[in-house]
């Protein structure tokens, strides 16, 4: 099991071929409080770099790229009454979806923890 | 050209500074998250806006408002102008009825009756205070220059800072120091006096942004901090940041300038009315009476209109409003309604379509969110009259 991270905020964790996806602790803290997730429908095929998802704060909506190219696998329900779950648990119960990986490869496109962190301290 | 370069080549010349306001370094000491907003750097949150949002709806927030323009109109030296009569033929405001004290809503309009602000004025003894918006104060200035004759004065005061405590226990706190002739809790909802607030001059109104009860406070920006600190000591107050001030001025249904009014929009489609005061109505005598006068006769085609939306997913700015496959509108202010737990929107929509109940649909994003056409303010207001 490994995480990756995109310079979009999102992160990756991928299990065999299936990649689940949410936004960074990062992220969340830019964005403030989360009123609404607009989540893909399951079974979409999705093309890495797409926009497939929406977080909606007091503040802004804010599109989610999907990291990896694929097929939608599930999606959060429990983000439909706990939005506020991506604030408090970004990085495990705020999940946002699962992809079924189409190219591993792509993954090899994104940083590493460690990476990730120089990145954001760049910022 | 070869000035400008030569300016530009000036080895002595500095980079402008931004503009910075007098409690900058106060935000920022207290953990504010700072974006530039009408040219300066101001505090868009502290703790987070939707706790911001419910802590000034339940007890008391100080906002930094000193971006925004404070103007005093008064004669100038050895004039003998009649400022009263001066300043009714460049606003569409009543000033026989404002007494000393008192403050009232009012529009900028130009000469066509398209809204260039709103602005808040105020009776002083031997002149008029004016509120105007931070992003258009320049401008304002330089209209109010050109409707006004050249034996007027206006005398941009920026040198004073403006704070907003608002909320049920705004008064409470405020009570507490507030030392004037008139009792703070005597004062009423869009009246002001002078007080001293631990010793330093202030004009206090009791007025807001919020729908809720609270107070506009000018005070001397090199005393800002010390006030600031003083309201921010009293355990019924935080300070709330710009976030925050938007989705509380939605729901208690206020416009904002440049998004839901502009120079595009009239005072009657804007639903601003109550800004062309009645007997200026029928008397004219501004600028943009014309218009002002063949939209209340006639009607406009479109209305500013308030939506509460079904569903969490908020509608923002530009969005187009629907009905069934005709296009009947777009939104100019959107978002989640934190006291109400569901979205809200502001929007111009046909008038055909703009009374209570209308059943209409917001495009976003290629969805379709469904809205309803509901009275504002969404929130009840809470002035003490």
């Amino acid at each position: 099991m490994s995480v990756y991270y995109s310079e979009d905020h999102e992160w990756i964790e991928v299990e065999g071929d299936l990649g689940t996806v949410g936004i960074t602790d990062y992220a969340q803290g830019q964005l403030g409080d989360i009123t609404f997730v607009d989540l893909p429908e399951e079974g979409a095929t999705v093309a890495k770099g797409d926009s497939i998802a929406v977080v909606d704060s007091v503040k802004a909506a804010s599109d989610v790229y999907t990291p990896v190219s694929g097929e939608i696998a599930e999606t959060n329900d429990a983000l439909a009454d706990e939005p506020e779950l991506v604030n408090s648990d970004p990085e495990v119960g705020g999940w946002l979806f699962r992809v079924k990986l189409a190219d591993a490869s792509e993954l090899e496109e994104l940083m590493d923890e460690a990476a990730y962190k120089k990145f954001v301290a760049g910022l | 050209m070869s000035e400008i370069s030569d300016f530009e080549n000036d080895p002595d010349l500095e980079p402008i500074e931004p503009a910075i306001l007098p409690l900058d370094a106060w935000h920022r000491d207290k953990g504010a998250r700072m974006v530039e907003f009408a040219g300066y750097p101001m505090p868009i949150q502290y703790e987070g806006i939707l706790a911001e949002h419910l802590w000034t709806r339940e007890s008391a927030g100080l906002f930094d408002v000193s971006h925004m323009g404070q103007l005093y109109i008064a004669p100038a030296e050895g004039a003998e102008i009649d400022v009263e009569a001066a300043l009714e033929g460049a606003l569409p405001i009543d000033l026989a009825t404002l007494k000393t004290g008192s403050v009232r809503y009012s529009l900028l309009l130009d000469e066509e009756g398209g809204i260039l602000d709103d602005l808040m004025v105020t009776r002083w003894n031997s002149g008029f205070y004016l509120v105007v918006n931070g992003a258009t104060k320049w401008d304002d200035i330089g209209t109010l220059r050109e409707y006004l004759s050249d034996e007027v004065n206006i005398n941009h005061l920026d040198e004073n800072a403006l704070l907003a405590l608002q909320g049920p226990k705004a008064v409470d706190a405020l009570a507490r120091h507030a030392k004037g002739e008139t009792p703070l809790t005597e004062l009423k909802f869009m009246k002001g006096a002078a007080y001293t607030l631990d010793g330093v001059d202030a004009w206090i109104s009791r007025s807001g942004y919020t729908g809720e009860d609270g107070f506009e406070i000018a005070i001397p920006g090199e005393e800002a901090a010390k006030v600031a600190d003083l309201l921010c000591g009293e355990p019924e107050v935080k300070p709330i940041g710009l976030g925050a001030r938007d989705s509380l001025r939605l729901e208690a249904g206020l416009p904002l300038y440049g998004h839901d009014m502009t120079p595009e929009h009239g005072a009657v489609e804007a639903g601003l009315i109550f800004g062309v005061n009645k007997r200026r109505r029928s008397e004219g005598g501004f600028p943009g009476a014309a218009r002002v006068q063949k939209d209340l006769a006639e009607g406009t085609d479109r209305r500013r209109i308030g939506l509460k939306l079904d569903g969490r997913m908020a509608a923002r700015e530009g969005a187009k409003v629907m009905s069934g496959d005709c296009e009947v509108g777009f939104v100019t202010s959107g978002g989640f309604a934190p006291t109400l737990q569901h979205p809200i929107a502001m929007a111009y929509v046909d008038t055909a379509l703009a009374a209570n109940g209308t059943a209409l649909q917001i495009e976003m994003r290629g969805k379709r969110l469904d809205a309803t056409v509901v009275a504002m303010p969404f929130v009840p207001n809470r002035y003490v009259r």
